[in-house]
């Protein structure tokens, strides 16, 4: 047991994975001698030479597209965005060949696309982006996006060892900024499952990736009023954990989603969604989101600070709720 | 190869090539009216022919699209039938008779109603499917396109599979949940392509690259139309694949058209195969009516790459005999051009030679196209008869 960064304890589950299994490699851009652009892959080569921690030209629809077919013949690729935003570029060839190979003549691909994403950071728009709606509304892909050391670890052993393309959301906000005891050695967090990361009795926070940090320093504030709120962490957003949303719904009656993507079909869209349909009857409000603004994702801090939420905005939506 | 033909030289000595590669020129002046230092390398220059189909050359200076030279085609050459046994040109041969006589059927099948969707047929290509897969062992792993059905007769798939895909059935390659010639198996190392062509290159590509790093001497080969050499994919493939030097092959399939597009309105460069230089990779362009020459083109381009000697960019010209799909009558073909194409049947031209060589006699021909009647017939009453999908299958196999 040691205390480590987010960043740190995602580089050991990598590390981990491709001492245990051979057929488990990287590529992407400048993931090798410079390590990568935020140093995920610090020292990989060396460890592992250039025939498994591989450099590729700057060109995300054959990053992915070559992890795809080499996953089909027996190896397990880990393919790094360099950004999440950069994903875009590749885009068709998870959506057209990635998430349909098992479903139209039974391939597996098991792939995972590591995406640095997020905001916070004074990226601007095309190192800020939280684009994992996109992903989610495609049916053979699996999307995760931890928000802790042990919950990064868990969950990249997870990726690399499932039969299908992974989307791991690596928020650069967190890389070294959280940081938690992780137990040594091995264990994977199962894809699907949420975590209640705080418990409480009155009103529940449904959320992901930055924003769990943001509701837990809500989730103190509030406490202090006396409002008792659980702060539910999905984890994974394709498959996502129903069952949880029901058992915390059912026990506060009262809940808010919260993620730092946009908002107009946001993943919170779907939360809410799946909570009026399934769980009406057992809400004492209704239920309510943050989001960022509908906008590219802004530079300056001003505006950037505006666009996203923060916890005096997730606070104040509980309160609404809490007095509904 | 002819690089140094095609590029016209170098910079200071120019010599323009039987492709018209250009001459050195002075750079022309800037709109500062300084002019810029060192001379200019002119491209190769392109020849539009009315309708907006580019003339095509191969690799010795022959006119071989949009239209083939002359009114008859030339006897294929016997020096370059040497290469391969009588057993085996046999063997060519009849793979690109079935896949022939399958597509007859298909068409009439499609015309009584009895195929769901679009029937995207290969005609005039058959010489092109069968000679690269016949080149390729059946580890090699490859992805077909919807038109070459005789490269997945070659790699073993069989009619009864091939008709139950028409079919839609549940037990086909692909469950009834993908059409036509998509069909794939990873066990023949034969992936399912998908309708975005051009898409396949970086994952083929990743197929040979994930085998080389397993020790295997794996060549990936795949193919593209004329039309997807528009697209991202194919550059960054080329270039992903120029740079790692990877055991890599891709056949352009130059139909002249993408569905109505001719190739004029789709690239400014004399030929396809002129790209490859820019990946570092050697480029030919064959006729893609003479098997013998894509034959031999794609096995020296297999043998590089299992040498680990790198890709190859390989253009078979020929002409796209039916429509994009049976629903189009492809009036925009210039007036002409498919009738002089018909006189360059792949197949006609091999039996011909066959038959000149006395390889092949009429006898057996009828023979052999007897039994792949009766193989068909079987074939099509088998698939037809077989069950259908139920509804809620629909859901199934989203994940591995």
């Amino acid at each position: 047991m040691a205390v480590k960064t987010y960043i740190e304890a995602l580089a050991d589950g990598l590390r981990e994975e491709m001492v245990r299994d051979k057929s488990v490699y990287m590529l992407g851009e400048d993931i090798g001698q410079y390590g990568g652009a935020f140093k995920v892959t610090k020292g990989f080569l060396d460890e592992f030479g250039p025939e498994r921690i591989v450099d590729t030209p700057l060109a995300e629809s054959a990053i992915i597209g070559v992890a795809i077919g080499s996953a089909m013949m027996g190896m397990r690729p880990v393919a790094e965005m360099q950004f999440a935003d950069f994903v875009a570029c590749g885009f068709n060839q998870l959506i057209n060949n990635a998430a349909k190979m098992h479903y139209r003549w039974g391939a597996a691909v098991p792939m995972v696309v590591r995406l640095p994403s997020g905001g916070g950071v004074r990226g601007g728009p095309f190192h800020s982006q939280n684009p994992e709606a996109w992903f989610c509304h495609t049916p053979g892909l699996k999307v995760v996006a931890p928000s802790t050391p042990n919950d990064a670890k868990g969950l990249i052993k997870a990726a690399i060892r499932d039969e299908n393309p992974v989307l791991y959301f690596e928020h650069k906000y967190l890389y070294r900024r959280i940081k938690e005891e992780v137990p040594d050695g091995d264990f994977a967090i199962e894809i699907g499952k949420a975590d209640i990361k705080r418990p409480g009795a009155d009103v529940s926070i449904i959320t992901y990736g930055s924003m769990v940090h943001l509701s837990l320093e809500a989730a103190k504030k509030l406490a202090a009023e006396g409002i008792d709120v659980e702060v539910v962490d999905l984890r994974s957003l394709l498959p996502y954990d129903q069952q949880a949303i029901a058992g915390t719904v059912r026990k506060t009656n009262r809940a808010v989603v919260v993620h730092e993507a946009t908002r107009t079909c946001g993943f919170a869209a779907e939360v809410m969604a799946f909570i009026v349909e399934e769980l009406f009857t057992h809400l004492d409000a209704p239920v309510k989101r943050v989001t960022s603004i509908d906008a590219p994702v802004p530079y300056s801090p001003p505006l950037e600070d505006f666009f996203m939420p923060n916890a005096d905005k997730i606070a104040a939506a509980v309160r609404e709720v809490a007095a509904f | 190869m002819t690089d140094k033909k095609r590029n016209g030289g170098t910079a200071t000595k120019a010599a323009p090539g039987k492709n018209g590669a250009g001459a050195a020129t002075t750079r022309p002046a800037t709109s500062y009216g300084t002019p810029l230092p060192g001379p200019v390398i002119e491209p190769p220059k392109r020849e539009l022919l009315p309708g907006g189909v580019a003339l095509i050359r191969d690799d010795d200076g022959n006119v071989i699209g949009p239209w083939p030279d002359g009114a008859s085609p030339p006897k294929l050459s016997r020096e370059l039938a040497k290469a391969w046994s009588k057993d085996q040109l046999l063997a060519v041969h009849r793979f690109m008779r079935m896949s022939r006589e399958i597509e007859n059927k298909v068409i009439n099948l499609y015309r009584q109603g009895k195929i769901s969707g679009g029937v995207y047929l290969g005609r005039g290509n058959e010489a092109t499917a069968v000679a690269a897969l016949y080149c390729l062992e059946s580890t090699d792993p490859v992805t077909i396109l919807h038109r070459d059905l005789g490269a997945h007769l070659v790699r073993g798939w069989t009619a009864r599979e091939i008709f139950m895909q028409y079919f839609a059935k549940r037990d086909a390659p692909n469950f009834g949940k993908d059409t036509g010639l998509h069909l794939g198996s990873l066990e023949r190392f034969s992936l399912g392509t998908v309708s975005p062509l051009g898409c396949m290159i970086p994952v083929t590509l990743g197929c040979a690259v994930g085998l080389k790093m397993q020790g295997k001497k794996a060549v990936g080969l795949t193919f593209t139309g004329d039309g997807a050499t528009s697209l991202g994919d194919f550059h960054e493939a080329l270039n992903f694949a120029g740079v790692w030097k990877a055991p890599f092959i891709l056949i352009v399939e130059n139909n002249q058209f993408a569905y109505s597009t001719p190739t004029g309105k789709q690239f400014a460069c004399a030929r396809i195969s002129d790209r490859a230089a820019g990946y570092g990779m050697p480029g030919t362009t064959v006729d893609g009516t003479d098997v013998l020459k894509i034959l031999n083109a794609v096995k020296t381009a297999v043998d590089r790459a299992r040498k680990g000697d790198g890709p190859t960019l390989i253009e078979s010209v020929t002409m796209r005999m039916r429509g994009h799909s049976e629903h189009d009558d492809a009036s925009y073909v210039p007036k002409g051009m498919a009738d002089a194409w018909a006189a360059w049947d792949p197949i006609n031209r091999f039996e011909e030679y066959l038959m000149s060589e006395r390889i092949l006699d009429q006898v057996a021909l009828d023979r052999m196209l007897a039994e792949l009647s009766t193989e068909i017939e079987e074939a099509v009453d088998w698939a037809f008869a077989q069950p259908p999908n139920e509804g809620p299958e629909a859901a199934e196999g989203v994940y591995a």
